[in-house]
């Protein structure tokens, strides 16, 4: 490290679309809650399986939000909240029988969308969903969320596969060399929105030099 | 308006720049009535800090009026006369929560940088690099201040800029220095570096009821400085420092330790020249002789405290001696949220007046030239004043 490093790491990575796709790792025994979809998930079992074995691509990222869990819980429930601090996404609409239909912007003015089905959910707990069969983006995810001493602990496990073709590299393009990064970023910036109101910005300050 | 930028490692200017505007709902514009240059901006001149960028306004010591204020601030109006620490704070965090404001989790827009280098990002502080967030500064006619319902700190009118001002930085950062020193009644403190930090370490060690402050430094005028607070002096290019001490301290060596120097830190001894010649080859980031000192002179289960900064990797740092001598280190960004209220009280009882450490007044214009008479100790350069209006 030193003065005249070159650094691009640090631009702020843009995150994808982490909804393109929650994976679902973890089942839980539960009867799912509230869209009567009654999925019943065997404990331990993975979606890799689901999509394909062990070549889809597969994420999990924390975060500790300090907010009560049932806020943290609603807030993110609420999908339409969700292009807000996901970068790429453009809107999820919540459709009948926990149905959701999810829109992310794709390179070059393209657009990538699917539906996904919600397949569990249990109060304060738990959202997991997954993309319906035969569709374009083959996906599964969830959301953990669980009490902490330091406010509410926030876990994504996301899974997807990505299609063939040109749709193929717009989802590629959607996350990035590191859906890791990509989701990590988003799960800053929602804990940035949830407890101060705002995502930082420096966009738009005054700067000197070239112009 | 008018701003001081960073063009490059020691290219720095003022330039017309565009004027701030609310960019999010807690933001405030404040009028800059006066700002003033910190050693910590040395370090950016001399490109010691990483991800600068050409254009990026400096300034993180800086106080004014409030002109606008973004529409979710309730606690500011227009008008009001403000102090604005220097670690942007949003205030929710579990670190602002925990008085920890310098660690802010989520005030930093570009954590990526810290994350790779630290392992967890850190804070954001204004003008002081992209790692840091990448917040225009203060040395300027205007600035704008995220969480402005959190930051800005009212003011009396009664009291002078100059009398304020350093509740930005400098004054909390020396007292932090000395807090974290555990200072009991009568106890010895030696502080490394009688810099605008130092000065403000030495009187906070009495106010915080030292007995005894020996004070280091090679230039003539700082020592002055410390002795008019009641330090004794050491000059470490004519006294050797851990003798002295010791001799000073009854064979006990000090209490605490205190290094004001930081990373760039200048002396006689062969580890100067070790660390220069690793610096020069990117071998090392920080040059800390000061630091390596301080750990060597502390008595047995003393204090190191560092409220110098340093940025990256250090080596042939006595940690055995550390281990051995049971020596606590702290160190860190000052959380200045947390010290202003008792501060302020300190000030408007008369216990200190901060505006002691100013030598320099000058118009914003001139500072290109007051960061080299600063950071070449020219001309008794102790602290710089600038007037952006």
């Amino acid at each position: 490290m030193q003065t005249h490093v070159k650094w691009t790491t640090w631009l702020p990575v843009v995150a994808a679309g982490a909804v393109t796709a929650y994976a679902f790792t973890r089942r839980q025994t539960q009867r799912a809650n509230g869209h009567g979809t009654g999925v019943i998930a065997d404990q331990g079992s993975d979606t890799r399986q689901q999509l394909g074995g062990a070549s889809g691509i597969h994420v999990e990222e924390a975060v500790t939000v300090n907010r009560s869990l049932p806020d943290v819980f609603r807030f993110w429930r609420n999908f339409e909240n969700l292009p807000t601090f996901m970068q790429h996404l453009e809107s999820v609409a919540e459709r009948e029988g926990g149905i959701t239909h999810w829109v992310a912007k794709g390179p070059a003015g393209t657009r990538v969308e699917w539906d996904a089905r919600i397949i569990n959910e249990i109060d304060n707990k738990l959202i997991g969903w997954q993309s319906l069969d035969g569709s374009t983006v083959s996906t599964a995810g969830s959301v953990n969320f669980r009490e902490s001493p330091r406010g509410t602990e926030v876990r994504v496990h996301l899974q997807y596969n990505p299609p063939a073709g040109r749709l193929g590299a717009a989802v590629a393009w959607l996350f990035g060399e590191e859906p890791n990064l990509q989701v990590r970023e988003d799960l800053r910036r929602f804990k940035q929105l949830i407890e101060t109101g705002e995502i930082p910005t420096t966009d738009g300050q005054p700067r000197g030099g070239r112009r | 308006m008018k701003a001081v930028c960073w063009e490059g490692t020691n290219d720095i200017r003022v330039e017309r720049v565009p004027d701030p505007a609310i960019l999010n709902p807690r933001d405030a514009i404040v009028r800059v009535t006066s700002t003033a240059i910190c050693g910590s901006d040395l370090h950016l001149m001399d490109g010691f800090i990483p991800t600068m960028q050409a254009g990026d306004v400096l300034g993180h010591e800086f106080m004014g009026e409030v002109v606008e204020v973004g529409r979710s601030v309730r606690t500011l109006a227009k008008g009001d006369r403000v102090i604005v620490p220097f670690p942007i704070a949003c205030g929710q965090c579990w670190f602002c929560t925990h008085d920890f404001w310098a660690l802010c989790d989520n005030s930093n827009p570009t954590p990526s940088v810290t994350q790779a280098l630290y392992g967890f990002p850190s804070g954001a502080l204004f003008g002081y690099s992209h790692m840091m967030g990448g917040y225009a500064g203060g040395q300027a006619q205007y600035v704008r201040v995220p969480y402005a319902d959190v930051g800005p700190f009212k003011v009396p009118d009664y009291l002078s800029d100059e009398q304020v001002l350093f509740l930005t930085d400098i004054f909390p950062t020396g007292y932090m220095a000395a807090e974290n020193c555990d200072i009991r009644e009568g106890d010895t403190v030696a502080v490394w570096g009688c810099g605008p930090v130092g000065q403000f370490a030495i009187r906070s060690a009495f106010l915080l009821g030292a007995g005894r402050v020996i004070a280091i430094d090679t230039v003539p005028e700082r020592r002055r400085m410390a002795t008019e607070a009641g330090a004794e002096v050491l000059d470490s290019m004519r006294n050797d420092v851990f003798h002295s001490l010791k001799t000073m301290t009854g064979g006990i060596g000090p209490d605490a330790c205190i290094d004001a120097v930081g990373m760039e830190a200048h002396g006689a001894h062969v580890d100067y020249w070790y660390d220069k010649a690793k610096t020069m080859t990117l071998l090392a980031t920080d040059r800390a002789s000061a630091l390596r000192q301080a750990i060597h002179c502390c008595r047995k289960g003393g204090v190191v405290s560092i409220p110098g900064v340093y940025g990256g990797f250090v080596d042939k740092v006595p940690v055995g001696a550390a281990f051995a001598k049971g020596v606590t280190i702290r160190m860190g960004q000052t959380h200045v949220h947390k010290y202003l209220p008792r501060l302020l009280r300190y000030i408007e009882n008369g216990d200190i007046d901060p505006s002691f450490v100013v030598t320099h007044r000058e118009p914003l214009d001139e500072a290109p030239r007051l960061y080299r008479t600063f950071r070449d100790k020219q001309d008794g350069c102790i602290k710089v004043v600038l007037k952006p209006h």
